[in-house]
């Protein structure tokens, strides 16, 4: 028996992991005490303040580069990338759900302890380069956003959304399943690193099974980013999910499910990047296109987002096609920026929405210029950074990734992302017309001033202008993440 | 399972995968609920029989066990308590959708079947022969790499279930107002 001990100083390199597990548990120990809005506000600070030490923690192990626990954990500085983006993300959501989470009745300690549980899955999810930890991450995450769906149990929406994920979801996980274990039976090996040694040994590598379940990859993989033709319960789940879970989810599970996808791609697959580039070429003219088209006839700004969610992992897939290891920086910056935008637009629709009501029609944004001039100022730099106008981070984010495309010379997939955030820009635009050349329709909604709101808003859009006007220290950082790749 | 002719290994082999997958469709295509839930019941106890050919035997026992004892039971505890036995009426005849399944169900068991008939074992092997597992048993085998050296996934999927159990709650408690 070979006894593979794991000596106790390697617990120290999983600091944030063990942050986010026990500071969770206390949650929901605290949620069993307290009642009522007391225990969710309680549980909310103390969420705020857990993120920010498990931050901390994370923001210390930049520059390690080191494998843990047998090799199915790695510290290194792609993982501690996504852990630092993934933290921002749930800090920034939880502030927003400090409020509204109260307004709906859907906080406790249970809704900050699965928010918190499901960063822990992203996070093993992306720093790990075994299979068998990167879809334990990934369930982990997936099954707390399948209940935090839910929450809003007397909103028959909700509830659709939560089952409808689920059922979805459960799926996919199958296909991602079977994907793995086609790959296992066809190698023998669980771990990417080990896969990519072992393809640059036995080159040409090719047999059926491996194909197929590299096949199975690409769909479940597919499913957890909402490309097309995998995309079908994006709308349906974004729409009605607590609008603090699709801001989470829309951020959140993208950047998880695309630090893995690269992760196992960029290290293991790279020998196949002929064979499963072209599949990736038509999923993501597919994901641009319709994810662009669609989102120009929609009514309902949730919905909106949620289609011009899909066209983004559309776009973040053009610099994926070029298996440029060097240049996949442009990938993390393009999420990084793409988060900051999502929240920052969810946040806005969050302060204009009724009470149990779910729905955001672009009706209520009509007349906001007048009625509260500094929320439709937020929108409009979240929209204008959505469309990608300079000087903001979604312009150099798109900046990035089509010229990563040019470089690699795939011509026509930069033209046709080019050609389709022209026609994106034409349904960002027409919320910001309804705001500012339209006057109010029917009896205004009252506007929710938290200040919570608008420190959300405030960090997102110094994030965006410091990314856009300075994007060469982030992009810096993005490149020493992606080092490990070479 | 050392000792036993291929002959007779192969035959067991091939009942209890017509079985399993019998059972399964018959499963996937009852109207009543119990029905689905015992033929499920049936497609867990060959299954079973699949791991024992494996030389998995743990897990065999495990499966049914877990699966087809208490799991089992506690679905259709739960049909019978919420008294779907009689509720799903499926009276849903959308062709089209109909069509379109069964033409993906088929792409897809194509497939599997492509890259069964053409699987040959290049990969690399493991270092549990039959003869070391034999010699050393199956369950010390399985805890040891459970708690050896996938000590790391375990303990996640301890959250896992932890989470599975927050979020049942959470969603079957009833409303304060």
């Amino acid at each position: 028996m070979d006894a593979s001990i794991i000596p106790a100083c390697e617990f120290r390199w999983i600091m944030p992991e063990i942050m986010l597990t026990g500071w969770p548990l206390l949650l929901l120990i605290i949620g069993g005490l307290t009642k009522g809005p007391v225990a969710s506000k309680i549980s909310g600070v103390l969420c705020v303040i857990g993120s920010i030490f498990a931050l901390y923690f994370t923001l210390n192990l930049w520059g390690t580069n080191l494998d843990v626990f047998n090799q199915l954990y790695s510290i290194d500085s792609y993982g501690t990338f996504f852990k630092a983006l993934f933290l921002c993300i749930l800090i920034l959501v939880s502030i927003v759900s400090l409020r509204y989470a109260d307004r709906e009745g859907i906080g406790s300690g249970e809704y900050y302890a699965l928010l918190m549980f499901g960063v822990l899955g992203m996070m093993v999810m992306t720093s790990s380069h075994h299979f068998i930890t990167i879809f334990i991450g990934l369930e982990v995450m997936s099954l707390s956003i399948y209940v935090l769906c839910g929450l809003l149990r007397g909103n028959a929406t909700s509830v659709e959304a939560s089952l409808k994920y689920f059922l979805l979801g459960a799926f996919a996980t199958a296909f991602l399943l079977y994907g793995m274990a086609m790959i296992y039976g066809s190698t023998g090996i669980l771990d990417v690193v080990e896969l990519k040694k072992y393809f640059l040994l036995k080159q040409p590598f090719s047999t059926t099974m491996f194909v197929i379940g590299l096949g199975f990859l690409i769909v479940g993989f597919g499913f957890k980013i909402a490309s097309v033709p995998f995309h079908m319960w994006t709308p349906d789940v974004y729409q009605g999910a607590p609008t603090s879970i699709t801001a989470y989810m829309a951020t959140g599970v993208k950047a998880a499910a695309f630090g893995a996808l690269i992760r196992v791609f960029f290290t293991a697959f790279i020998p196949f990047q002929f064979g499963w580039s072209e599949i990736i070429w038509v999923l993501a003219v597919l994901t641009m296109c319709v994810g662009n088209i669609t989102a120009l006839v929609q009514h309902d700004v949730k919905r909106m987002l949620a289609y011009s969610s899909i066209a983004h992992a559309g776009y973040i897939l053009v610099a994926f096609i070029t298996a440029d290891r060097a240049l996949a920086s442009s990938m993390l910056y393009y999420l990084m920026a793409y988060s900051f935008m999502n929240i920052g637009a969810f946040t806005v629709v969050i302060a204009l929405e009724k009470k149990g009501d779910n729905n955001s029609e672009i009706d209520s944004f009509a007349g906001l210029g007048v009625r509260h001039p500094f929320y439709a100022l937020c929108m409009s730099i979240f929209l204008l950074s959505l469309a990608g106008v300079p000087p903001l981070a979604g312009f150099m984010g798109k900046f990035y990734v089509f010229s990563t495309a040019v470089k690699a010379q795939y011509y026509w997939l930069a033209v046709i992302g080019f050609l389709n955030s022209a026609v994106a820009a034409y349904y960002y635009l027409r919320v910001m017309m309804y705001m500012y050349f339209k006057e109010t329709i029917g009896e205004p909604g009252s506007v929710d001033k938290a200040p919570q709101y608008g420190l959300v808003m405030v960090i997102c859009i110094w994030a965006l202008l410091h990314m856009g006007i300075f994007p060469k220290t982030f992009l810096t950082i993005a490149q020493k993440a992606v080092g490990i790749f070479s | 399972m050392i000792g036993i002719g291929i002959g007779f290994k192969w035959f067991i082999f091939v009942v209890a995968a017509l079985v399993a997958t019998g059972s399964s469709l018959m499963m996937v295509t009852r109207k009543n609920p119990i029905h689905s839930a015992l033929w499920l019941i049936v497609t867990f106890f060959s299954v079973a029989i699949l791991y024992v050919l494996l030389n998995a035997t743990f897990i065999a026992v495990a499966q049914v066990m877990v699966y087809a004892g208490a799991i089992m039971m506690l679905v259709l505890f739960v049909i019978m308590l919420i008294h779907l036995e009689w509720g799903a009426q499926w009276t849903s005849s959308r062709s089209f959708a109909k069509l379109m399944g069964g033409i993906i169900t088929i792409m897809l068991f194509l497939q599997i079947l492509a890259g069964v008939f053409t699987y040959s074992s290049v990969g690399q092997h493991g270092i549990y022969s039959a003869q070391k597992l034999a010699e050393l048993g199956n369950t010390r085998a399985v805890g040891g790499l459970l708690y050896g050296k996938y000590v790391f996934a375990f303990e996640v999927a301890s959250i896992l279930l932890l989470v599975g159990i927050v979020g049942a709650v959470l969603l079957a408690r009833k409303r304060k107002d």
